[in-house]
């Protein structure tokens, strides 16, 4: 047996008129922690509910660990540990008897049950709300409430439906400490529609737009694909605390000259004694050294030069809003200017900010 | 089976876990003492017969407010999806929950052994018809937890699901009470169909076959089609 885990083949869904899903195709394989990214609506929980057998797809199929969701439905369900969106749980029960509700219909029973729990309980940490009803409990609680669900019995496949959302950023570092532990181990599928989570998260990422996968890659290979770089030069002002804008033009200019850049522009921040400006090249030459000689030649002493790339912010926008074709690349450029500082900030607070996350109703 | 079983076990204590099953019985155990102490010395005989007539009428309304919350809330909340995707079959999930409440409805059944017990100390007390009331009631309960339990499966919201188990409920009772109406061929076809019809023979002390297998198919349609409407889901 090879290692793949989950392949999905030609999965279609047709919700009356409304196409869900058209001609997915994905494998995954054994100890992937795949981020399912897409905008709301774009068929990521239509995919998790076709794999956990909860409804059927209107064409093609998926086997999960070998068994095929049309034939060995039980099966399936077996080697998946499986979060709903938005954790559905029952408000009224305990925490330990909902634990050992779930042990029991996983079929496990007498001194098993306890010990399935007791090794959830100590993987989610939940032992200070064990004998607490669910109802009670916040929302992080909650959250591992439905992890250690997912993992009593210790399946092979975890698929997370939005484990992060709606979780302050403590909560959701937490979470996701404990999704990367488990997903040592095992094959691991999240859905999200926040970047920064899979950029940290994930070693895979699909992004489903419209119903159909847009893009499969590593995060970083996303970001390199799609993403221009481009140079942000900073130059020190002539006087400080006083802008120039004679001077502003004249440095414009000199860059500009340079033959392998292709635009310039005045990069926001400036502090009272910097210039920053955002330096394109044509072609992804490298024009460091050019922007140094020419640095040296118009006389403006340069501070600072730094390479960007694109973040996969934009890389998401482009490829979900939209075809990436050529004729985007100049809009998307523009945009890169203002993200180009976004996704500085972002990546060094990445791990707790939760600010892609906008809610769905 | 055993996954069955599990379903019902927590179905059942839910109901205790909240107030519903306290409040339920409460009602239905206050409800009867009012109607039925209020003629019962009237009339100044040791019979339940009375009983049995009025437990029929307020269950009628009871089982429906037991049964409203049983898939239809699990839909509203998303626990369905969670339950569902579990190694059990659609099948298994509906004959759990039916289970669970038949369970609770047996309790509810015990409770009501208090009025026989009584009348028995006032008079001589023939308890045949008692026991045959009984099966009778348990009967009737099957069919229309069944039918609640279909309503539920219909929607997201148990208030719907409620309207829907009780007009099914009020329409197989109350449909005897219209036969004067109807022409004499389709009388005696509605008179059939009507829950009355076959209760009312059993609390006489008569268990006859076709009232039971008229009961048992009520409750047997009833589940076929609420695993239908939570197959459907799979399909939409």
């Amino acid at each position: 047996m090879n290692d793949v885990m989950i392949e999905a083949r030609d999965l279609n869904k047709a919700y009356g008129p409304v196409h869900a899903l058209r001609d997915v195709n994905f494998e995954i394989r054994k100890g992937e922690v795949l981020g399912f990214l897409g905008p709301n609506g774009a068929g990521k929980t239509t995919t998790m509910k076709i794999l956990t057998c909860f409804i059927a797809p209107s064409g093609g199929t998926a086997k999960i660990n070998g068994a095929d969701i049309f034939e060995q439905p039980i099966e399936v369900r077996k080697s998946i540990g499986y979060l709903p969106e938005s954790t559905p749980l029952y408000p009224e029960m305990l925490v330990l008897e909902y634990l050992e509700f779930i042990a029991r219909m996983r079929g496990f029973r007498g001194d098993e049950v306890k010990k399935r729990i007791r090794t959830a309980v100590e993987q989610t940490s939940l032992g200070d709300v064990i004998s607490k009803e669910i109802r009670a409990l916040s929302k992080g609680y909650r959250q591992r409430v439905g992890l250690a669900q997912a993992l009593i019995h210790e399946p092979s496949i975890l698929i997370l439906d939005e484990p992060m959302s709606g979780l302050d950023p403590n909560q959701a570092s937490e979470i996701r400490n404990l999704i990367r532990s488990i997903g040592r181990e095992r094959t691991v599928i999240l859905s999200t529609h926040n970047l920064a989570e899979v950029q940290v998260t994930c070693g895979r990422v699909l992004i489903i737009a419209n119903g159909r996968i847009v893009a499969d890659d590593t995060p970083d290979d996303l970001r390199d694909r799609a993403g221009q770089a481009s140079y942000i030069a900073t130059v020190a002002s002539p006087e400080s605390g006083y802008r120039d804008a004679k001077f502003e033009t004249q440095v414009s200019e000199a860059l500009t000259q340079i033959s392998r850049v292709k635009t310039v522009k005045k990069a926001e921040g400036d502090t009272s004694d910097e210039l920053q400006f955002h330096v394109l090249p044509k072609d992804n030459h490298d024009v460091r050294a050019d922007i140094f000689k020419a640095a040296v030649d118009g006389g403006f002493v340069l501070l600072g030069l730094e390479k960007t790339s694109e973040d996969l912010g934009a890389v998401f926008r482009g490829l979900t809003t939209g075809d990436v074709s050529e004729s985007t690349a100049g809009s998307r450029k523009s945009k890169g200017d203002a993200d180009a500082h976004a996704a500085n900030e972002e990546r060094a607070s990445q791990a707790d900010s939760d600010e892609n996350t906008s809610e769905e109703s | 089976m055993q996954n069955t079983l599990t379903i019902a076990g927590r179905q059942f204590r839910s109901f205790f876990n909240g107030a519903t099953a306290y409040i339920v019985m409460a009602i239905v155990l206050m409800v009867l003492g009012f109607f039925f102490w209020q003629t019962f010395f009237l009339f100044g005989r040791a019979t339940a017969r009375e009983m049995f007539t009025w437990l029929f009428r307020i269950l009628v309304f009871a089982v429906p407010a037991l049964t409203m919350g049983l898939i239809a809330e699990e839909k509203r909340t998303g626990t369905i999806e969670l339950l569902i995707t579990m190694p059990v079959t659609d099948a298994q999930v509906i004959l759990g929950k039916f289970l669970g409440v038949a369970g609770l409805y047996g309790i509810m059944l015990l409770l009501t052994l208090a009025y026989p017990m009584s009348i028995s100390t006032l008079g001589n007390l023939d308890w045949g018809p008692v026991w045959t009331g009984y099966v009778a009631l348990a009967l009737q309960g099957a069919a229309m937890v069944a039918i609640g339990l279909m309503a539920s499966s219909f929607t997201d919201n148990q208030l719907v699901a409620l309207f829907i188990a009780l007009t099914i409920n009020l329409f197989f009772w109350m449909i005897s009470l219209f036969l004067p109406l109807l022409p004499s061929e389709l009388a005696s076809i509605f008179e059939w169909i009507s829950f009355n019809y076959h209760f009312d023979s059993m609390t006489r002390g008569v268990v006859d076959l076709r009232d039971v297998l008229y009961f048992l198919s009520v409750a047997a349609i009833a589940l076929m089609v609420a695993f239908r409407s939570l197959e459907s889901r799979r399909w939409r």
